[in-house]
């Protein structure tokens, strides 16, 4: 079982959603992060004073699947959020060792 | 009063009172998160203090008697004011009054914003009101710069300039914000700041339109030009910055529609014709650039009171002597240049103002400086930090 987390930008959270149930996920869990990468920060401008923004808002989807499925996972993400510019965001796999289904106790593959 | 002019007197007053509240979101929107409630509760703060001081004290020594200087205590806690004999005129002008007298301290909390004790404030409010706000009021309404042939009708040299001078005075006894000016403090909420400026912009209707105390043609021109100067100011301040900046900015609408609404609020009800889109325009260019002078001077006014009220009220003031037309609202004042006269009303118009800056100037330094010395006038460095609204009121904004 692999957890894979995917950092992209907030308006692609929809077609990525899509994306992920047209390849059969059933959950995903989204939180509304901000940060940077090698895009940076970006600017504003109020009364004509600019202020340097370092971090700026990005949504975290988290989900765990199994092996099995992790390349397609993967890349229906990353094609669901690509814009091909700069500050798109990543995806990461992460080994997970145990989940638990709390409402009934089922483990490993079967509670996911 | 008759009973048509004491119905747009009663309504006037409650659009002013709603402007406090449209006050607290303007600034409050331009604020921090964490420093957004201590913001509110400022303005609210004088919509409490203030009513009660006006009955009491204020009304009387704003407006009673006829001396030059201060009033008397004829009318000490509204005795022998009856409804009556007038219709109930006097007592609605008082009511009218006193909204202006609460607003206008409220202005100078944006100066002040994120490192103001509370309690400073508390205190600070309704002595600034009885020793600025009261007699600078009495000098321009029925005392010795109004009697000099100044106008100023519905508070531009009274309120604006006024406010917007102790502005000043506060913030440099206050000292500026931590981190001001390298760290960056942009606005929290841009669509609080944009109801509190349509908020301002419909209860402002009543405080120029029903200066003419009146339902008259007079009080139909204030409207009128109330509503083209903020509308000409927000245009020229969108236009400047697009110009010079290369974007159009929601600030910039909701600062040159307030910069707008000060510069027409002296000139109201004695200008006509073209002269409000006029002096909006030159409102909304000049008050783009005032609110840079305080990270060259480096005064640190957090929300541009001076930038905004004070520039916007001294150019409004200013302009009644060129564009002032007593022929128009068949009134016993002066003619300003545009319309045949000479540079007298623009001079009383400069000495009116002078005289308000120096007075507001030096007192409110001095309160700023007896409260400095006696509780404090500012916040614990780790308050300041952490935010005034869990540290003052032990409340949060948004969770």
């Amino acid at each position: 079982m692999k957890l894979i987390t995917a950092i992209v930008k907030p308006f692609k959270l929809d077609d990525v959603k899509d994306a992920l149930q047209a390849s059969g996920v059933q959950g995903i869990t989204v939180s509304e992060v901000r940060g940077f990468g090698r895009q940076g920060g970006h600017s504003e401008t109020y009364r004509g004073a600019e202020y340097k923004i370092d971090f700026v808002p990005k949504v975290r989807l988290e989900l765990v699947v199994d092996d099995s499925s992790v390349d397609s996972v993967v890349a229906a993400i990353k094609a669901a959020a690509n814009t091909g510019k700069i500050g798109d965001g990543k995806i990461w796999v992460t080994d997970v060792a145990r989940i638990v289904r709390i409402r009934t106790g089922e483990e490993g593959p079967d509670a996911i | 009063m008759e009973s048509a002019s004491l119905t747009w007197v009663l309504i006037s007053s409650a659009l002013v009172l709603f402007m406090t509240p449209g006050l607290a979101f303007f600034y409050g929107g331009m604020d921090r998160g964490r420093n957004v409630l201590n913001m509110l509760m400022m303005n609210f703060y004088c919509v409490l203090i203030i009513p009660v001081l006006w009955m009491v004290l204020g009304y009387t020594l704003a407006q009673g008697g006829d001396g030059n200087w201060i009033g008397n205590f004829d009318w000490l806690l509204l005795k022998d004011i009856g409804v009556m004999e007038d219709g109930g005129g006097q007592i609605a002008t008082i009511a009218f009054l006193g909204m202006f007298a609460a607003i206008t301290p409220a202005l100078i909390s944006g100066a002040v914003a994120d490192r103001m004790k509370f309690s400073a404030w508390a205190i600070f409010v309704p002595v600034w009101s009885l020793l600025v706000y009261v007699p600078v009021f009495k000098w321009i309404y029925g005392g010795w710069l109004g009697d000099r042939g100044s106008l100023d009708f519905a508070g531009g040299t009274a309120i604006h300039v006024n406010a917007g001078i102790a502005a000043l005075a506060a913030v440099l006894v206050l000292g500026k914000r931590k981190g001001w000016p390298t760290e960056g403090h942009p606005p929290h909420s841009m669509p609080l700041v944009m109801i509190g400026t349509g908020i301002l912009w419909f209860g402002w209707f009543g405080f120029n339109a029903g200066s003419a105390l009146a339902a008259n043609g007079q009080a139909a021109q204030a409207f009128m030009n109330t509503f083209l100067a903020a509308a000409a100011a927000g245009l020229a301040w969108v236009a400047t910055e697009w110009l010079r900046d290369g974007k159009p900015t929601n600030l910039g609408a909701a600062s040159g529609i307030v910069a707008g609404l000060v510069a027409i609020t002296p000139a109201a009800g004695y200008v006509s014709g073209v002269a409000p889109i006029i002096i909006g325009l030159i409102a909304g260019v000049v008050c783009c650039y005032a609110v840079r002078l305080k990270s060259k001077a480096g005064y640190d006014d957090a929300l541009d009171v001076v930038g905004v009220h004070f520039v916007g009220g001294l150019v409004g003031s200013l302009l009644i002597g060129f564009f002032a037309n007593p022929e128009f609202f068949d009134g016993a004042f002066e003619e300003g240049i545009f319309y045949g006269g000479d540079a007298g009303l623009l001079l009383e118009q400069a000495i009116a103002n002078g005289a308000a800056i120096v007075w507001s100037f030096v007192v409110t330094f001095a309160i700023f400086l007896a409260i400095k010395k006696t509780i404090g006038v500012r916040v614990d460095p780790q308050d300041e930090a952490d935010g005034l609204d869990y540290a003052l009121h032990a409340e949060s904004a948004y969770h």
